[in-house]
């Protein structure tokens, strides 16, 4: 009995409160689920659940039928036919004949990076081991990959186009774009001309980017066809050769991605303060020490974390290959997304998953790999 | 008097001197200016030169794109307006009244889609030529998912970066639990989406109702903000195949919805990642004011922060707006015949029987990037006053 006086008591409804203000007041209580619920909601429905839903085709053997989708259960086999089955070629590269040039240098990789993680484990926790043991597999199979397939003289499959595009590239984009940013740094006149036109590039559709390239790149009807012939290079053709094919294709995708790079190194590159710089102008030194020993230091957490949102959308890179080149000669120029992509058009959906699993696998070590080792070491140093 | 102090007497210095020299502290020497200038021409005309190339190629015809280079117009060749009247004079219906149909066509058809449970309609057939169509497509497109995203991912970083936010780890399991039962039953038993989502709603507060007080464990703001960002590494090909399976299950394929949905989500993280930046820097005071004054936080949110943040949410909107409008992957995949939207539309062009025709392509993609460049150089002016820089630094 007094149990029951004293647990339940009425609910106070005060005069004057009407259902309406209750409920405002409730849902202003809860605000920050209301304001974050929608987005979460969105995401979880198209990034997370067909993740997930993913993995059911990448473990199955995919029919349209009349009624809808039929699954039949296969394994790991459509991710095995990748690493050892028919499409090995296709993904890995010709892996055949390796030579003592590759062995040597997978051996050396191999001790450097066994060093590194033995090292590692003194100062990290083991949450910390765990992650650096996946990149040290990771990094370990990759080599191989590179020793056994372009360091023996065999080619190289989607994977490792992929991956040119992407370490190549961002090299290359990076370099570019930082020195065209210091350039603008400097004291010159007409900086918002160059800047408005270095970044038109960024903004236009990629798919228009392809075909201007293509364009611009044809060797016999494209703009450069009499500086060919003049180098006396009238009968080369960039397109049937694999490793100009790539490159012709990386350049695209530079001029496309170089903005970014120098629009965010520009912004980076103004705000060191002036006095710093001019301070060891007076005391003397000259431009490359004040570059090396004052810009350079104070630039680099932006660096590391602009390098790493451009390899994040250069591993997603399809729009080029497909227009310029349509993936060829043969699968030279193909990166993993467009693979994915034909693949898919020939109806074989659980092989179209698995690629696109491994392309997901790769970009999340390598880039996890880059945030974790440079750019919080990066913003570490900064902050200390 | 040392030798350093000396030098800067202007006029004491050899030519060389003069030459390679700074003239004082904060100027460059006349040989280093010259040298960055032609960098930067050369650079220029590397950026330019396609983009010029293209609109050139659109003045020409058959012959001249065919017998070799031809670079300047009026002086190379003669230009001609075949590739631009080609695409929009031969179609009947190109003209801008067709247009203002085709929004009118799309207001109509969502309205027959709204009501089809009660009343049946017949929706309205496009009568609209293809560039057109492929114009209005896009436009409707990247406005309403731009729209979309920046409402809802401004929403939730401001509540990330302003309201102490605690889900339990147990709501937040059965939230996703019930979310995956709810998409299975949409797509896969057939249950009309508006019956499942509302009953597993209702199912939601009534388990967590249930629930209460067995999780202790939560997340915190920070685990949240990574979880939307670190979206942008997801590659776009791994979700596209079963988003096509779960769009055609529930006969969304080829609508304008999907792609504004799918757009939306794509481009979440970079809205969430740089408007919490915005957030985060305005001053607190203000909120807090407003706040002992009885305004809730939606009031807050809508009347205070935003138009606080309007440069911000400018330079966003913008960015949100060209990536939404070159978008290709989703588009290629999702959209077939109703809603072909620009990239697709100059993709398709790529096949033909007498080869690419590349007068009448280039017209389309001297179309298609027109809105691009006067966005871009919208977007310039943002950037160079340090609008967008913030959220890299951090």
């Amino acid at each position: 009995m007094t149990l029951y006086t004293t647990s339940r008591q009425p609910t106070v409804i005060s005069a004057g409160v009407t259902l309406r203000n209750r409920l405002g007041e409730w849902v202003d209580r809860h605000s920050g689920t209301f304001f974050i619920a929608p987005c979460a909601t969105l995401i979880l429905i198209f990034a997370i659940f067909p993740t997930i839903y993913s993995i059911f085709f990448a473990v199955s053997r995919v029919r349209f039928t009349g009624d809808g989708l039929k699954f039949r259960y296969v394994g790991l086999r459509n991710f095995s036919k990748q690493f050892f089955g028919s499409s090995e070629v296709h993904f890995l590269g010709r892996t055949d004949p390796v030579s003592i040039f590759g062995y040597t240098i997978f051996v050396i990789i191999v001790v450097a990076l066994l060093v590194w993680l033995w090292r590692s484990q003194k100062y990290t926790t083991w949450v910390g081991m765990i992650g650096r043991t996946i990149s040290a597999a990771m990094a370990i199979f990759l080599s191989w990959i590179l020793c056994a397939s372009f360091l023996s003289g065999n080619a190289i499959g989607t994977l490792y186009t992929t991956l040119f595009y992407v370490i190549i590239g961002c090299t290359f984009q990076f370099v570019i774009g930082t020195g065209l940013a210091f350039l603008c740094s400097q004291p010159i006149s007409g900086k918002n001309f160059f800047r408005v036109v270095f970044f038109i590039p960024l903004m236009i559709t990629p798919l228009g980017v392809g075909y201007a390239m293509r364009m611009v790149a044809d060797v016999t009807k494209g703009p450069f066809e009499p500086l060919l012939g003049f180098l006396g290079l009238s009968d080369w053709i960039w397109s049937v050769d694999a490793w100009s094919a790539r490159f012709v294709m990386m350049v695209g995708d530079s001029w496309q991605w170089i903005p970014f790079i120098f629009i965010c190194m520009l912004a980076a590159l103004e705000n060191v303060p002036g006095d710093h710089v001019e301070a060891a102008q007076v005391d003397g030194a000259s431009s490359p020490q004040i570059f090396r020993e004052i810009i350079w230091p104070q630039v680099l957490p932006v660096a590391a974390t602009v390098l790493l949102i451009r390899m994040i959308e250069a591993f997603k890179i399809v729009d080029l290959p497909n227009i310029m080149t349509g993936g060829g000669p043969g699968t030279a120029t193909e990166s993993m997304t467009l693979q994915s992509m034909y693949i898919w058009r020939a109806n074989d959906m659980g092989s179209s998953a698995a690629i696109a699993y491994l392309l997901l696998i790769l970009t999340v070590v390598v880039c996890a790999s880059f945030f974790n080792y440079v750019v919080l070491g990066q913003v570490k140093k900064a902050g200390a | 008097m040392s030798k350093t102090s000396y030098r800067f007497q202007k006029s004491q210095r050899t030519l060389m001197q003069q030459m390679f020299e700074a003239p004082a502290i904060g100027k460059m020497s006349p040989m280093a200016k010259i040298l960055a200038y032609t960098l930067l021409g050369v650079w220029s005309f590397f950026v330019l030169f396609p983009i010029y190339w293209v609109v050139i190629t659109s003045f020409k015809d058959m012959t001249t794109v065919n017998q070799g280079p031809f670079y300047i117009p009026f002086i190379d060749f003669q230009p001609t307006l075949e590739a631009w009247r080609s695409q929009f004079n031969e179609d009947p219906f190109c003209t801008v009244s067709a247009i203002g149909r085709q929004l009118w066509l799309l207001v109509y058809n969502s309205a027959v889609f709204v009501v089809s449970p009660v009343v049946a309609l017949n929706p309205m057939e496009p009568q609209i030529c293809k560039i057109y169509l492929a114009f209005t497509n896009s436009f409707v497109i990247s406005i309403f998912s731009t729209g979309l995203c920046v409402l809802v991912g401004s929403m939730a970083a401001y509540a990330l970066a302003r309201i102490k936010y605690a889900p339990r780890f147990g709501n937040i399991m059965v939230f996703v639990l019930l979310l995956i039962i709810v998409i299975f039953a949409t797509t896969y038993v057939g249950a009309p989406w508006w019956a499942s989502s509302s009953v597993g709603l209702a199912l939601f507060f009534f388990l967590l109702r249930a629930l209460r007080g067995y999780f202790k464990m939560s997340l915190k703001n920070g685990d949240i903000l990574f979880w939307i960002i670190s979206q942008r590494i997801l590659p776009p090909i791994v979700v596209v195949i079963p988003i096509y399976v779960m769009f055609q299950a529930v006969g969304m394929l080829d609508t304008h919805f999907a792609l504004i949905l799918l757009y939306a989500v794509a481009n979440m993280p970079i809205v969430v990642w740089l408007m919490y930046d915005f957030f985060t820097n305005l001053p607190i005071e203000l909120e807090e004011s407003a706040q002992l004054d009885g305004a809730t936080r939606l009031r807050i949110f809508w009347e205070i922060v935003l138009p606080l943040t309007r440069p911000g949410l400018a330079a966003t909107t913008l960015l949100t707006l060209v990536l939404c409008w070159n978008e290709y992957l989703f588009a290629v995949f999702l959209a077939t015949v109703k809603v072909q939207t620009m990239p697709i539309m100059v993709a398709a062009k790529n096949t033909g029987e007498k080869g690419i025709l590349w007068w009448e392509m280039c017209a389309i993609i001297v179309v298609m990037i027109i809105p691009v460049i006067i966005m871009a150089i919208l977007l310039t002016r943002f950037i160079s006053k340090g609008v967008l820089m913030g959220a890299v630094k951090g």
